[in-house]
């Protein structure tokens, strides 16, 4: 098999900066609390990911999924480590990012499609399929601002499931949208793995996740903790879930062990 | 209704394909960029594009009135309208690609943080929104000087040219440096605009020369002159205004010698804001 995305002993740091101000600085220096913390997103994680393959990346909030997805999509660079891609990225990374409110959704789907990687003739050759399968119809004209937010989500998701990468990474969108709609996204991420595109997902609904991926890996605390067949490393994070609420629960906080939401 | 992967491109680093030379050969989505500036600046508005002139004639006429009129600069200074306006399209360009080029990775925030674009694109982008602004002062600028009895010559056109590069490359230059500083410390945006009103009165755009070198000690006079904007304002007034071209004393001295080493100075400007820009943007994500 070729590798598409080769993870190589990765780690990454995020400082959390408290203070921003000179007042909030000097306030907290005054009370001896700590002006940043720094801590690690990812530890020394390392993956191969081949061509074709579609991957579930699950765990809690804050177990690095995201940080990862962003550091493959190049938006973000490791400290530590390396990441390698083969061909052209491109993501569903919080649909939306791209879409101008002030523009009308004929000139987003040129902007987006354009920002997601797209050339001139590729946008104009698939205008139309992008415009079918949002259903966005007569209020193409519109500007995006007075969109529903089911429009919105719909116009985003047809544009950059249009996109055709190597590699295509989707972050926690097919959360939204009514059923009809996801049926049909997730159909359509179907027609693209069967196009041979590597995949990484990530999403909460692990029954979706289940019967979309081949290959499930649970993260924890910025480490990999379960990488094979998705039923089991969706239990996994089923038990996390659990293990949390339960700590949740406590009234000591004894949730240490359990990364917190974010 | 696919291409099929046939070709086997390499394994390498993602988001290494940055830079300027990135972000010009992206030229549709660079267009694109500066169509949604210019549409997102005048939402909603009646006028639109139209206040990019109404701004530009209220400044004029503060400055004509005032100025002008009662402080008595036009009898001073001939074709003082002329004279005014060729220094201020050109301050204009300046402070406005200062101005929106360091808000531009900020304000794009959402998108700097999603989609792996070169980020060069967005300062580049409000560098160009600038532009497209100065046309129509220019415009006024040339029919004014017209009316005024200046007529194109060769001479003119390259002292336009050479004062209209120094502005662009200096202006991108710091705009690029400006912009990736600004994501780590906000408070450039309060200092560029602040420095914006000492700009305005640093060139010889409202009153001459002259009366630097009459009322100042010689050590302020040579720094003055040493402004790269100086030099800049001194040659559009060179170029469109018609008493320019007449006495010795209406244009700062050795004009082209210190324009060359203007532009040469912002060129190096340029390279250190490029540089910059390309060691800080790799951690723009994470800060935004």
């Amino acid at each position: 098999m070729t590798p598409s995305i080769v993870i190589d002993d990765v780690t990454k740091h995020f400082t959390l900066r408290h203070a921003r101000s000179i007042k909030e600085m000097s306030v907290r220096a005054l009370r001896g609390e700590r002006l940043s913390d720094r801590f690690r997103a990812l530890d020394g994680v390392s993956l191969t990911i081949d061509r074709g393959e579609t991957v579930a990346l699950m765990g809690l909030n804050g177990s690095g999924k995201s940080t990862l997805l962003k550091l493959i999509s190049g938006v973000m660079r490791p400290d530590e480590g390396r990441v390698l891609v083969r061909g052209r990225v491109a993501g569903l990374i919080d649909v939306g990012a791209g879409l101008h409110p002030e523009l009308t959704g004929r000139e987003n789907v040129r902007l987006n499609g354009a920002i997601l990687g797209m050339t001139r003739p590729e946008i104009e050759r698939k205008f139309d399929a992008i415009v079918e399968f949002s259903g966005i119809g007569r209020f193409l004209d519109d500007q995006v601002k007075f969109y529903s937010s089911g429009m919105f989500m719909r116009l985003a998701f047809s544009i950059a499931a249009h996109t055709e990468p190597d590699v295509f990474l989707i972050d926690e969108v097919l959360a939204v949208g009514d059923p009809p709609f996801r049926e049909r996204c997730l159909e359509r991420i179907r027609e693209l793995r069967g196009q041979g595109r590597t995949m990484v997902v990530v999403a909460h609904d692990i029954q979706m996740l289940i019967g979309l991926c081949d290959r499930g890996i649970t993260m924890r605390q910025g480490r990999v903790a379960f990488d094979g067949p998705t039923a089991e490393a969706g239990a996994l994070v089923r038990a996390d879930r659990q293990a949390r609420r339960a700590a949740a629960a406590l009234p000591d906080g004894s949730s240490s062990q359990i990364p917190k939401s974010t | 209704m696919t291409a099929p992967l046939l070709d086997d491109p390499p394994l390498r680093p993602p988001g290494e394909d940055g830079g300027l030379r990135q972000t010009f050969r992206n030229r549709y989505l660079l267009r694109l960029l500066v169509r949604r500036e210019l549409r997102a600046r005048y939402k909603g508005s009646l006028l639109g594009l139209g206040w990019s002139y109404v701004r530009p004639a209220v400044t004029f006429s503060v400055y004509f009135s005032v100025v002008g009129v009662f402080l008595g600069m036009g009898k001073q200074i001939e074709d003082f309208p002329v004279y005014l306006f060729s220094g201020m399209v050109l301050v204009n360009l300046f402070t406005e690609t200062l101005h929106s080029t360091t808000r531009s990775v900020t304000g794009n925030a959402p998108l700097v943080n999603k989609v792996f674009l070169p980020r060069e694109l967005f300062p580049t982008a409000s560098a160009l929104v600038s532009l497209v602004h100065f046309l129509p002062g220019m415009v006024i600028l040339l029919g004014g000087a017209a009316a005024a009895g200046w007529r194109p010559s060769p001479a003119a056109l390259a002292a336009a040219a050479l004062g209209f590069s120094i502005i662009v490359v200096l202006g991108l230059g710091l705009g690029l440096a400006c912009a990736a500083v600004n994501v780590f410390f906000r408070d450039l945006e309060q200092v560029i605009d602040i420095s914006v009103i000492v700009i305005t009165w640093s060139v010889p755009m409202i009153y001459p020369w002259t009366h630097v070198r009459e009322h100042a000690p010689g050590w302020v006079l040579d720094a003055y002159l040493a402004n790269p904007l100086v030099s800049a304002v001194s040659l559009f007034q060179r170029a469109f205004w018609p008493p320019a071209t007449g006495d010795d004393f209406t244009l700062p001295p050795d004009l082209y010698a210190r324009a060359g080493l203007s532009l040469g100075v912002s060129v190096l400007v340029f390279l250190a804001g490029h540089a910059l820009f390309a060691r800080m943007q790799r951690r723009f994500a994470q800060e935004l």
